[in-house]
């Protein structure tokens, strides 16, 4: 395994990255090492990992990536001066200026020991973004961060970082945007934790470049009585893939994650989530939807564990998969460890093309073949498109979706 | 005489390789309503799916010209545009679909093909209250989903409710009394009776004498088996009522309505 790492020179590369870090506090140069150890033992993942069945990284592997110097992640316009209540912070300047602040923070929700794309991130990250929400604060006007891969003439890789902190009873949303221009890797990893009754709405809007490859990992906490709502909408990259894990540990939790995958030509999107359930009285929802055409192939992977103790468990999770062609390809696996005895626990995957019938019903209006098909394609993903509060990441989605589909599509929905 | 709406001649038409209908020949005028009734099985939904296009339902032999064109060789949203207009007898539930987007998209498709404007919002609000109206509906049932959630009744006028809208030229009403309590009945057929006119054609396919109380008919015949057996004017439903299908069924197939 330490062959493919050194092969694909992440470890010399780690050598001189270090080098030139060399006033970096000391935990976080043991943290970085440990992360650069960690990677050389796990290797990148192949079709033997459990987790990687359905998704091979070959073309990531084989790519001798430089640092890249754009895609780190920065405040979008509207967030450049952020609301009251709300900091936000380039990493960079909080690792140059006032590292300590991060000492308790950094890498304690998104580990690294089974996660090599973690592992690289943290030993190599050198910049994102640190957004803390006071505690109690009520931010009406959501904080975007524009992760942009663009410039860069031989092929890149960026290893954003972000943290988000939901004070206590705060209420805010935050979307996470990534585009580019190229092939380009982009290798973030993002860690939020939200505080006791915090509220916090997090989006991500993956509209890489068709040639980029896009692997993030989510890692949420969430203290009692907190509410953390997810929408994970990908619909750029070659190849993308998104890990989101949720762990619900405090008493009275709410989680809900939406997503929603837009694959055509030979877009592979991959998307795994973990809602971890560790207290007792915890609720979760979980519905993503996906949309294959051409030669495209999703994954969903939805694990739900519910620990020895966690009892009164409420959790469903729902994916449905739309095939738009016969070379269109889904991988939808649901996997339940339920290790409490009195929980309430519902999962259902579906996999299908339209609805003939409904088809037909829009046919014998008057609508033509092809604006029907639209229409069900688009009604198809409704029920996530319609959750989505934030104007921009909705004209996105409804952008993509009329694009994808062609004409119109923002009067369709109820 | 007049030039026909809608002539069948000698049709044939199967479903996954049985054959269903085995040689219906029917004409319908302008502004006449026929009603067609017969037992479980003996095509009637066929018909009127094969007439609406339905793919699947294979044509094997004989003719539909309507206004003197092949009727067959169009697509279902041609027909539709065209002024042919099927009221299911199970509406299909399109969730993420409002109402009001879906009838505006479709007759904005059928005024285009006429070569009329296009109605904007405001235009088929308007519409849409006055139509709504005249069939009962509540107005709150147009702004949701298309059928999502509706009860049965609720769907059925539905489907007149878009009748009215849509104003076809020939409408073939599919069993629209099936499951319907007879408050309903009677809403349901006062709101297709608002719609007879010398300009608009029906016809209504029924398994039961009942409807034909509130929706009369011109004409009415009876299918078995994939065959016109009996025609008549609307006391033959009476007739029907009396004595149930068994007496048509035991007739040879071939005799009576067609035309010599």
């Amino acid at each position: 395994m330490e062959a493919v790492a050194e092969e694909t020179g992440y470890v010399p590369n780690f050598s001189e990255f270090e080098a030139n870090r060399a006033g970096e506090p000391a935990w976080l140069a043991d943290l970085r090492h440990a992360a650069i150890t960690r990677f050389t033992q796990l290797g990148f993942p192949t079709a033997k990992a459990e987790d990687w069945r359905s998704t091979g990284v070959g073309p990531i592997i084989a790519t001798p990536w430089a640092l890249a110097r754009t895609g780190q992640g920065q405040p979008a316009l509207e967030a450049a001066r952020p609301p009251a209540g709300v900091r936000v912070a380039r990493l960079r300047d909080v690792l140059a200026k006032e590292p300590e602040i991060l000492r308790d923070r950094l890498g304690k929700i998104a580990g690294f020991a089974s996660n090599a794309f973690a592992a690289l991130n943290t030993a190599f990250f050198e910049d994102g973004l640190l957004v803390e929400i006071a505690s109690g604060a009520m931010v009406e006007t959501p904080l975007e961060i524009l992760f942009e891969s663009v410039g860069s003439t031989e092929p890149a890789v960026s290893h954003p970082r972000c943290l988000i902190v939901a004070g206590a009873r705060s209420q805010a949303a935050v979307v996470e945007r990534y585009t580019g221009d190229g092939s380009y890797f982009q290798n973030a990893v993002t860690e939020i934790l939200l505080e006791e009754g915090a509220v916090l709405s997090h989006y991500k809007l993956q509209q890489e470049d068709t040639a980029a490859f896009h692997v993030q990992t989510i890692a949420v906490r969430q203290d009692r009585a907190s509410h953390f709502a997810s929408h994970n909408i990908a619909l750029g990259a070659a190849l993308a893939r998104t890990d989101i894990r949720v762990e619900l540990d405090g008493e009275g939790g709410e989680c809900e994650l939406y997503g929603l995958y837009l694959g055509a030509g030979k877009q592979h999107l991959d998307n795994h989530t973990t809602i971890d359930h560790a207290m007792p009285h915890c609720v979760s929802r979980e519905l993503y939807k996906g949309i294959l055409d051409g030669k495209a192939r999703g994954v969903f992977h939805g694990k739900i564990i519910v620990r020895p103790g966690a009892q009164k468990t409420d959790a469903m999770q729902t994916n449905k998969n739309l095939l738009l062609s016969k070379e269109a390809l889904v991988n939808s696996t649901p996997a339940l460890e339920i290790l409490a005895d009195d929980v309430k626990c519902k999962h259902g995957s579906t996999i299908g093309q339209l609805d003939a019938n409904a088809l037909f019903y829009l046919r014998s209006r008057g609508i033509g073949e092809e604006e029907a098909r639209r229409l069900l394609t688009y009604a198809f993903a409704a029920d996530v498109a319609e959750r989505i509060r934030v104007p921009s990441v909705r004209a996105a989605v409804e952008g993509v979706l009329g694009l994808r589909l062609g004409g119109s599509v923002k009067e369709v929905l109820p | 005489m007049k030039n026909a709406l809608l002539e069948i001649r000698d049709l044939h038409a199967s479903v996954a390789g049985k054959e269903i209908l085995r040689g219906v020949d029917l004409t319908v005028n302008p502004g006449e309503v026929h009603a067609i009734m017969g037992p479980n099985g003996s095509g009637k939904s066929t018909l009127a799916h094969v007439l609406a296009g339905r793919p699947g339902y294979e044509v094997t032999k004989g003719a539909v010209l309507y206004r003197g064109r092949d009727l067959l060789a169009m697509k279902p949203e041609e027909r539709a545009r065209e002024g042919v207009f099927l009221a299911f007898q199970y509406p299909v539930e399109i969730p993420g679909v409002s109402n009001v987007y879906f009838l505006k998209n479709a007759l904005n498709a059928i005024r285009k093909h006429r070569g009329l404007p296009e109605l904007d919002a405001i235009d088929l609000l308007q519409l849409t209250k006055e139509k709504a109206r005249l069939v009962q509906i509540d107005e709150e049932l147009v702004k949701r989903p298309v059928n999502e959630g509706f009860s049965g009744g609720e769907k059925k006028r539905n489907e007149i409710f878009q009748m009215a809208v849509l104003e076809p030229v020939l409408a073939i009403l599919d069993e629209t009394d099936s499951g319907l309590d007879i408050d309903a009945l009677r809403i349901v057929a006062s709101g297709v009776n608002a719609l007879r006119s010398p300009e608009r054609s029906m016809i209504v396919v029924t398994h039961y004498q009942r409807l034909l109380n509130y929706i009369v008919p011109d004409f009415l015949h009876v299918l078995v088996e994939g065959q016109i057996v009996r025609s008549g004017g609307k006391e033959l439903a009476l007739e029907l009522e009396e004595k149930g299908y068994a007496w048509l069924e035991k007739e040879p197939a071939a005799v009576p309505a067609l035309p010599v």
